[in-house]
């Protein structure tokens, strides 16, 4: 589904979402269990945040030099026998992926996650051209059923419950028999996440064996060694790549790194910041098209690399923005995120990220309320490996906004006392409710408030629990396994 | 002007007057072809004989499980038990690599064992492995003309095969070998590199629906591991 921006609608957006109960559980999961998995696998490794000093001059190295990075990058691609297309624009990027896709005969693509091909709006375009791409992520598949863009860059489907997921598969795998039952329907479906998972995994997997062209993303480029990298759980971007005769990975330009000893740096700090976990379950390079002797592999490799927008930002305070790595840690510890979900934000980057980067690549005009949906409690800064100073750049936004007259006045007026209100932590402690109170006051004119932006529900949001306990994956899964028997 | 030009153009726009510090393209030549590794944890900077304990104890916590045998005629009886723990066929699908090849699998008649690529029908897979990464319980593998890489995600079960002495301490040291065995005496590694390396930790696994964790997604269910006991490199 290829995104409509309702990013212009955030407030009403919001509104709706406060409102949503199977969100509010969602949420209750992002900020919960999936932010405290990350304090938990970050406090047992000593070296975290000298790790996150040293992710972070890597990135900023690379950007002073990114030209000759990328030249390094698409020289030693070319020798491996990969082939690069640079892209400007998304149109550009969707334009360059079907001409692959043709070139091939394609009527059937599978997908990796990639939040790039999101991005564009690739799925859609396809769609119009004759081409049926099938999403193999789970969560993205989930959301593809669903007809939905992703609320999350590495759960896209987490606000979706359990009992939605199953209504959807009855939807659309009305057929689907019990594995190791032949005959047998599945009667009424289970909503265990297992049964539904099991489901998932049968379903496609004729499709990855059928699929003429497979797409993934690349989380980085090599430089040195002229590979993409992609980092996964579940091994549906390996069967994607591997199984198709042509494979196509679809980035963006600020995702070279110089070499392999700083690839291992930044994984140690990518997954333990976006799942909790030491190390993803894939990590997979890859490098050219198959080998004249090996056995499998894809005949045909592209790299297609979407600049929108993105050269721009360097040498501006948007700069620090390249050095993001896409672990969505911002966002499971923000409570903005936490009170209006992901698809409150209207566009495919959500949380203080998406707030901090959608206002360039859509248009401040249309993004002009995300760099507001923010309390400047600090928390994204303070999680983020990339310590990309992410409440500096929503207020220069602002700024940005407020000269550029773009906001209208009133709430102009009020997003200052609300501002007031979120600077002063004394005011801020006594919690929203006592500060709308106060701001009411300040304000006299009550409806004046209603305005700013997520003080409508702000307070029914507000109670969740802070991410310091918790418990692991593992110690998490092995809790479930024992209840259900899937495990020794 | 092309996309490409443009997107360069831009760019160097960007970079401001760094763009022409005549030191820039040694400096980046430098810096790729570095080998010193960044921070590397302490918990990777141990003996051999500890790398081997927590490569076995990190893998272990991910579910993956391991028979440690003595010596490489072992191997078949303890593939043989696996099957039979999990109630499988006794069909192999295994990579043609010498190391596997000259496995004493004759000896476990009942066991129909073909070499290949992994095909949909296949149940289990028995792969050797080039690494393993004590660090994080991480298997390293790689593509080449006897190690086919669907195998290590077709099949629901992935059995692999290695030595102890290929047990690493960090990501870099497993670089740092693969860069060694690919480097010939008139290419370098860069030029050698295989079509795809493979990081794989634990099986596979999934928390998209409620963030509830679930293993088997799309790649292999199980991971086991025969380790044979050679020691220290
Ligand atoms: S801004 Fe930082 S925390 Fe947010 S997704 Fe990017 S790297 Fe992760």
């Amino acid at each position: 589904m290829s995104m409509q921006i309702t990013a212009q609608n955030f407030e009403a957006n919001a509104k709706k979402a406060l409102k949503d109960p199977n969100l509010r559980k969602a949420m209750q999961i992002i900020g919960g269990p999936m932010a405290s998995r990350r304090v938990e696998t970050a406090r047992e490794l000593p070296e975290f945040e000298a790790l996150r000093d040293e992710g972070v001059k890597i990135k900023t190295h690379v950007l002073k030099h990114i030209d000759l990075y990328l030249e390094k990058f698409e020289q030693q691609l070319t020798a491996r026998g990969g082939k690069l297309h640079w892209c400007r624009t998304s149109r550009e990027a969707r334009e360059t992926i079907l001409a692959l896709c043709r070139s091939r005969n394609a009527k059937l693509v599978t997908k990796g996650k990639s939040m790039v091909t999101e991005e564009i709006g690739l799925n859609a375009f396809l769609e119009e051209h004759g081409i049926t791409p099938v999403e193999t992520d789970l969560g993205e598949y989930i959301i593809q059923l669903a007809q939905e863009p992703p609320s999350h860059i590495i759960g896209p489907a987490l606000h979706k419950t359990r009992e939605q997921v199953a209504e959807l598969f009855e939807e659309h795998h009305p057929d689907y028999e019990l594995p190791n039952v032949p005959g047998v329907k599945a009667g009424p479906r289970s909503t265990e996440p297992q049964v539904l998972v099991t489901e998932a995994r049968s379903v496609l997997r004729d499709t990855y064996f059928k699929a003429d062209v497979g797409i993934t993303g690349a989380n980085f480029l090599i430089a040195e060694t002229g590979a993409t990298v992609i980092v996964t759980n579940e091994g549906n971007g390996d069967l994607t790549q591997s199984l198709p005769k042509m494979h196509i990975a679809v980035s963006s330009i600020e995702k070279v790194i110089p070499n392999l000893e700083d690839l291992s740096t930044i994984l140690r700090i990518l997954a333990r910041s976006a799942t909790g976990q030491e190390m993803s379950c894939y990590t997979t390079l890859s490098c050219g098209p198959k080998r004249p002797e090996d056995k499998d592999g894809p005949e045909e490799f592209h790299v297609v690399l979407v600049d929108n927008g993105r050269s721009e930002m360097l040498g501006t305070e948007l700069e620090p923005l390249l050095r993001c790595i896409r672990c969505g840690a911002c966002m499971n510890n923000c409570p903005v995120y936490h009170s209006v979900g992901g698809h409150a934000y209207g566009w495919v980057y959500p949380g203080p990220i998406g707030a901090a980067l959608d206002p360039h690549m859509i248009g401040l005009e249309t993004a002009r309320h995300l760099p507001n949906a923010s309390t400047f409690c600090g928390k994204c800064e303070e999680v983020c490996p990339m310590r990309i100073p992410l409440p500096d750049i929503m207020r220069w936004w602002r700024e940005q906004a407020h000269e550029k007259q773009i906001t209208p006045p009133l709430q102009r007026w009020g997003i200052e006392a609300w501002a007031f209100a979120a600077k002063n932590p004394w005011l801020y402690r006594l919690g929203a409710r006592v500060a709308i109170g106060l701001l009411n006051l300040l304000g006299k004119d009550k409806g004046k408030f209603t305005s700013l932006p997520l003080v409508g529900g702000w307070t029914d949001g507000r109670d969740f629990p802070a991410p310091q306990s918790g418990s692991t994956f593992m110690s998490q899964y092995k809790k479930k396994g024992q209840k259900s028997g899937v495990t020794k | 002007m092309t996309s490409r030009d443009r997107i360069f153009a831009t760019l160097r726009a960007g970079l401001k007057h760094t763009v022409d510090d005549p030191a820039r393209p040694a400096a980046v030549a430098e810096r790729i072809n570095r080998r010193t590794p960044n921070l590397v944890p302490q918990r990777a900077q141990i003996p051999h004989a500890e790398q081997v304990a927590l490569f076995t104890a990190k893998v272990e916590a991910l579910t993956v499980t391991v028979d440690s045998v003595p010596a490489e005629q072992d191997v078949p009886g303890k593939v043989a038990d696996y099957l039979a723990r999990h109630n499988l066929p006794s069909q192999l699908r295994v990579a043609p690599d010498p190391l596997l090849q000259n496995l004493p699998w004759s000896e476990r008649p009942m066991l129909q064992v073909d070499y290949g690529p992994g095909r949909s029908q296949d149940l289990v897979s028995v792969t050797p492995a080039f690494a393993g990464i004590a660090e994080t319980g991480t298997l390293m593998l790689h593509s080449s003309a006897t190690t086919p890489t669907t195998l290590h995600f077709v099949p629901d079960h992935h059995i692999v095969v290695m030595k102890e002495s290929q047990i690493t301490g960090s990501l870099e040291d497993a670089f740092a070998r693969l860069r060694d065995k690919l480097g010939t005496a008139d290419k370098s590694a860069a030029e050698n590199w295989p079509r795809t390396v493979n990081f794989v930790t634990g099986p596979s696994r999934t928390a998209d629906i409620e963030g509830v964790p679930v293993l088997g997604a799309h790649g292999p269910r199980r991971l086991h591991i025969v380790l044979i006991a050679d020691g220290t490199p």
